[in-house]
């Protein structure tokens, strides 16, 4: 509807440029530029190479949203842009881009939580957000889950990862197995081959003991110890390594922790909309899982298709709109970006 | 012609409205903050103040001139990222200046002069100029000791910048006080030909200097502690 507020997102807290534009709930345009290529051969995102690519890539990634969702940026009503959580270098170069937007185009700009807008994602593809709701959002830099109450206002963090992120896991083991970077893609290629079942690793924080202190906390360290030991051995037996097997039964037992412990959140509050986002969303296992498991106890999983998952600024774009559809006024211009925001912060 | 200039390539951020006519370049507002660790909080605010300073609009800009360092990173990107944004917006010209030739230039004055500004790690940005305030030779990244044993053999006489400041007694040369930041007016200047000719705008690439602080991967490291 050509009455809902036309707005601009932009994202640049990792290693993924990305603008987005939407009009309420309908994604018009999501322009990313990545810069993981040049990334590869260290292992891992460096920071100072993402915010110099950051730097590079945010006027062509602007003029292709622009030119693929049909508007100039005099139409746009307001610019939202990632303010935090991520890399600090790498989120300074789009806020002083969205700043620089907003200045010269006279607009409002709103510095917004990259994990409430993993969350607002959702709603480009499967409307509004019924609250409250429970997130399980998963990725190379978080593992959190939450309840959203109010996604304008603030959402309440019901347990994050103790140890590594969920993705970060998924990459340890594909550089352990010989996959390349980033790992989640090839894990989950890989274990299509594999039997889920082949190897129990463990499942970290499911023991009595564990959940009384860390009931909706993650951990992934335990995992990565026991796969690599158990891939060691093998090795130095002079076995071959069933890496199908391994990146199976590795996936099985992350996707296992992270559906039970996100269903778990849902009964007890009796919620019956669980939302997961963040680039590990896309792993094609813990969406099947997540599925399965929560149609037993009438619960709805929303997942957006996985383009949407991984970073990007349609979410930022989405979270944007749904902020100026709640009437929360935009941020100030001098506004930080805050690498450590937490999460009972959706908008500074 | 009204043009936006801005520098975040030292501890200063700087935004200025100077206006360029055919003789000269007059600085009709200016904001400058010294704060090495807020950029990126600063240089928007002053943008606007500079254009509300002067009752303009964004709209009103001709060209935008950027200082391109050297600085330090992640608070140089600030200014470029700002100018290269808002010449999108507004469809006009970006130009980028040597940050070092906006306080080289102005302080020539007659004499061969060593700018410098602060590079951290016991290093510093800078370059060398001729009494005209032409660049000979830099911009380079080093040691003050490197950079006086330059100046030196040039037969350099002076100093000027907040680098050459704070090395003051490695350098071993009498200091001008101004300017110690890139001078705005001096960006201008130092674009003002370009900018009267209507030249296409630069890509406002950042002279870093220094290479990304990542050593690549030559063995796989063991995933066990
Ligand atoms: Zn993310």
């Amino acid at each position: 509807m050509a009455d809902e507020p036309l707005i601009l997102g932009i994202e640049t807290s990792c290693d993924e440029t990305g603008v987005g534009i939407v009009r309420g709930h309908t994604l018009l345009a999501d322009a990313l530029a990545s810069s993981v290529d040049q990334h590869a051969r260290f292992g891992g995102v460096v920071p100072e190479v993402a915010s110099r690519a950051h730097l590079e890539a945010i006027v062509p990634t602007m003029q292709r949203a622009l030119t693929e969702a049909g508007v100039a940026l005099a139409d746009i009503d307001a610019i939202a842009v990632t303010a935090g959580p991520g890399l600090a270098g790498a989120l300074l170069v789009g806020v002083a881009a969205a700043k620089g937007y907003a200045v010269a185009a006279e607009k409002p700009v709103y510095g917004v939580n990259h994990l409430a807008a993993h969350v607002a994602v959702d709603t480009l593809e499967h409307g509004p957000l019924p609250e409250p709701a429970v997130a399980l959002l998963v990725s190379g830099g978080h593992s959190s889950l939450l309840l959203v109450d109010d996604l304008a206002r603030g959402v309440t963090p019901l347990g994050a990862t103790i140890d590594d992120a969920a993705g970060e896991a998924f990459d340890k083991i594909a550089r352990l197995l010989g996959l390349p970077f980033p790992g989640g893609p090839y894990i989950d290629r890989e274990a299509r081959a594999g039997d889920p079942a082949a190897i129990a690793f463990p499942r970290g924080l499911t023991a009595a003991k564990d959940l009384a202190a860390h009931r909706y906390d993650f951990s992934f360290s335990g995992l990565k110890t026991a796969v690599a030991r158990w891939v060691e051995a093998r090795q130095r037996a002079g076995e071959p390594v069933p890496v199908a097997d391994v990146a199976a039964s590795f996936q099985e037992a992350v996707c296992d922790v992270l559906v039970a412990k996100a269903l778990d959140a849902c009964r007890t509050s009796g919620i019956e909309t669980l939302v997961i986002g963040g680039g590990v969303a896309a792993n094609s296992r813990l969406r099947a899982m997540a599925e399965q498991r929560a149609a037993r106890h009438g619960i709805r999983v929303r997942v957006p298709r996985p383009g949407l998952c991984t970073d990007n600024g349609a979410m930022v774009a989405a979270l944007g709109a749904h902020l100026v559809a709640s009437g929360v006024a935009p941020s100030r211009l001098d506004l930080p970006a805050d690498s450590a925001m937490p999460l009972t912060t959706v908008s500074v | 012609m009204l043009v936006l200039v801005v520098d975040s390539s030292t501890p200063a951020v700087t935004a200025a409205l100077v206006e360029v006519t055919a003789s000269g370049v007059v600085t009709r507002a200016h904001r400058c903050t010294v704060d090495a660790r807020a950029h990126g909080e600063l240089l928007a605010p002053q943008v606007d103040a500079v254009l509300a300073d002067v009752g303009a609009r964004p709209t009103d800009l001709g060209a935008i001139v950027a200082g391109l360092g050297p600085g330090p990173f992640t608070g140089l990107r600030v200014g470029l990222v700002t100018a290269a944004t808002m010449g999108q917006v507004l469809d006009i010209p970006a130009y980028g200046v040597c940050s070092l030739d906006a306080i080289g230039y102005p302080a020539a004055a007659g004499e061969p002069v060593l700018a410098a500004s602060d590079a951290r790690r016991r290093e510093v940005y800078w370059a060398i100029y001729d009494g005209a305030g032409q660049r000979l030779v830099g911009p380079e990244v080093g040691t003050p000791l490197v950079a006086a044993e330059r100046a030196r053999a040039l037969s350099v006489t002076v100093a000027v910048g907040d680098g050459a400041h704070r090395y003051a007694d490695t350098l071993g040369l009498p200091l001008r006080p101004e300017p110690r930041y890139p001078d705005a007016n001096a960006l201008a200047t130092l674009a003002a030909e370009r900018i009267r000719a209507g030249a296409p705008g630069d890509p406002l690439t950042p002279l870093y200097l220094r290479r990304p602080d990542a050593v690549a991967a030559t063995a796989r490291k063991p995933v066990l502690p």
